[in-house]
């Protein structure tokens, strides 16, 4: 271990790691690249049909679907099976079968998270919506989505960080990322690129996660902020057990 | 890995080549009992210190946010990047027990979270009636909370083993995967057929560990079909929406959460 240490110590002090295409900052980019574009996709697909079926209150068997299935696949399949498909059809290597994984891997959360968020608004807000005369159209936009955005952001936050974690893979089908260090460190001696590539994805998804705790400030200022670090997961995952379960 | 320019897959190959299948039918039976064994023991460990850290958890109340907290820095930690750091650990090395320790790592906060939320169901008169009946604290926890958070902490089980069966296909990368072997063999040969084979198998696995769960659940919570068939599961369900309600923060939803739990665990 120690030994590693100074491998990484010594490879941080050199110029390869902060140069270049290999070097650490063009793989965060890329790393970061591929996330993005992953989970704008996921949340495009997900999001829409998780209203209108949390609107119409109905659809529960296929959140649970969804969320079961989703959760069985393996990633580093989905990637590995893409990959020859890819280049049979002109995608090339590394980039597309890593979206698809990500994007497949992404939904799940998403989709269960904003299902629940809609379909559990208090049925008294939502009589009083139609009350003061509000279209369904009106009654999803102004009051069913806005009092979901909590358990939203949730969702997007548990698949960001996931997405983030499990992009690594996407080095094994030759998508030069944070993962590539990693995975040639498996069989090389030289530990220093492996263990810096290690923490700084580490660091990553932890910056990500970060990053939606605030974001889930600065839109839902009206929720106690005590203790959300520890909390917000909680209410992810949770919501997930309670489609697993029925 | 692959040689960039070249077509990876003639366009005359086959998803699945049968006779490949036939010929290493002997290797999968290997292959599930390495994929079963890991998932086993890392559920079965992480089973056990999440046990432990849910019952300080409870007693302790202030000690559940650093103990979720730090399961949740450990769950965000992507698999390779620990593979990484752990095989230079002299003492974990490459193989069996770096990833054991990064699977049971995965399953703590799934099992802490639904233990925790399965004994916060329990409801308060069932605790006052059992106290009142003089149990000591600690057989009422194991006699009536921890029976009664049954469905909850099943569902946290089931969550648990079905992404540790997905996450061992990737431990075959420190040389210890189960039926990851035959999508790392399949990959590194540009041949489709064991990765088909290795992804499927997987994922029935999964399904398989899955389903056992639900029997097991009925087997261990007789009580809950007594009100009709559906009941366990609805039990199971309710107790996390409370779970979930209560971390909100929100009283409205989880006086509501709370009422819909003691209506299925009991």
């Amino acid at each position: 271990m120690s030994e590693s240490l100074q491998q990484m110590w010594d490879y941080l002090q050199s110029d390869g790691a902060w140069s270049g295409r290999n070097g650490l900052p063009a793989l965060t980019w890329a790393h970061i690249q591929i996330s993005v574009a992953s989970m704008l996709i996921a949340a495009l697909v997900a999001i829409p049909p998780a209203v209108v079926l949390g609107h119409v209150r109905r659809g529960a068997l296929a959140a649970v679907s969804v969320v079961n299935i989703g959760r069985a696949i393996p990633s580093f399949a989905i990637m590995a099976l893409l990959l020859p498909f890819s280049l049979r059809y002109g995608f090339g290597l590394g980039f597309w079968p890593t979206v698809v994984a990500l994007v497949l891997l992404a939904i799940p959360p998403i989709f269960t998270n904003t299902y629940t968020g809609v379909r559990d608004v208090p049925a008294d807000a939502v009589e009083a919506a139609r009350g003061m005369g509000m279209s369904a159209g009106e009654t999803i936009r102004k009051v069913e989505v806005p009092v979901a955005v909590p358990l939203i952001l949730t969702g997007l936050r548990v698949s960001a960080v996931q997405v983030v974690a499990t992009a690594t893979l996407g080095a094994l089908v030759a998508y030069r990322n944070l993962g590539t260090p990693i995975v040639t460190g498996f069989t090389s001696p030289d530990k220093g690129p492996m263990l810096a590539g290690a923490l700084a994805v580490a660091l990553l998804a932890l910056v990500t996660d970060a990053l939606f705790v605030l974001a889930g400030r600065v839109l839902v200022p009206w929720r106690a902020p005590a203790g959300r670090t520890a909390d917000a997961t909680v209410t992810a995952e949770e919501a997930a057990p309670v489609a697993v379960a029925g | 890995m692959s040689s960039g320019a070249a077509p990876l897959l003639a366009v005359d190959e086959p998803l699945v080549r049968w006779d490949w299948v036939r010929d290493h039918t002997d290797d999968f039976v290997d292959l599930f009992w390495e994929h079963v064994s890991l998932t086993v023991a890392a559920v079965g460990i992480g089973f056990a210190i999440s046990m432990v850290l849910a019952l300080v958890a409870v007693r302790w109340r202030w000690t559940y946010e650093p103990l979720a907290g730090f399961c949740g820095v450990l769950y965000a930690i992507p698999s390779l990047a620990l593979f990484g750091v752990l095989i230079t650990i002299p003492a974990f090395g490459l193989g069996f027990r770096s990833a054991l320790v990064a699977l049971v790592s995965y399953t703590l906060l799934i099992l802490l979270r639904n233990i925790v939320a399965g004994l916060d169901g329990v409801p308060p008169e069932v605790r006052e009636a059992a106290d009142g009946m003089g149990y000591e604290p600690w057989r009422r926890v194991l006699r009536v909370d921890l029976p009664l958070a049954t469905p909850a902490i099943v569902a946290g089980l089931r969550i648990a083993t079905v992404t540790t069966v997905g996450l061992v296909t990737v431990t075959a990368l420190i040389g210890e995967g189960g039926f990851g072997d035959l999508i790392n063999d399949g990959l590194s040969r540009d041949f489709p057929t064991p990765i088909v084979v290795g992804a499927v198998l997987s994922v029935a696995l999964a399904v398989a560990f899955d389903v056992l769960f639900v029997v097991f659940e009925r087997l261990l919570t007789p009580w809950a079909r007594a009100g009709g068939p559906r009941r366990g599961d609805r039990g199971a369900g309710d107790a996390l929406a409370d779970a979930r309600a209560r971390t909100a923060h929100d009283e409205k939803w989880t006086a509501l959460g709370r009422s819909k739990a003691a209506e299925g665990l009991l």
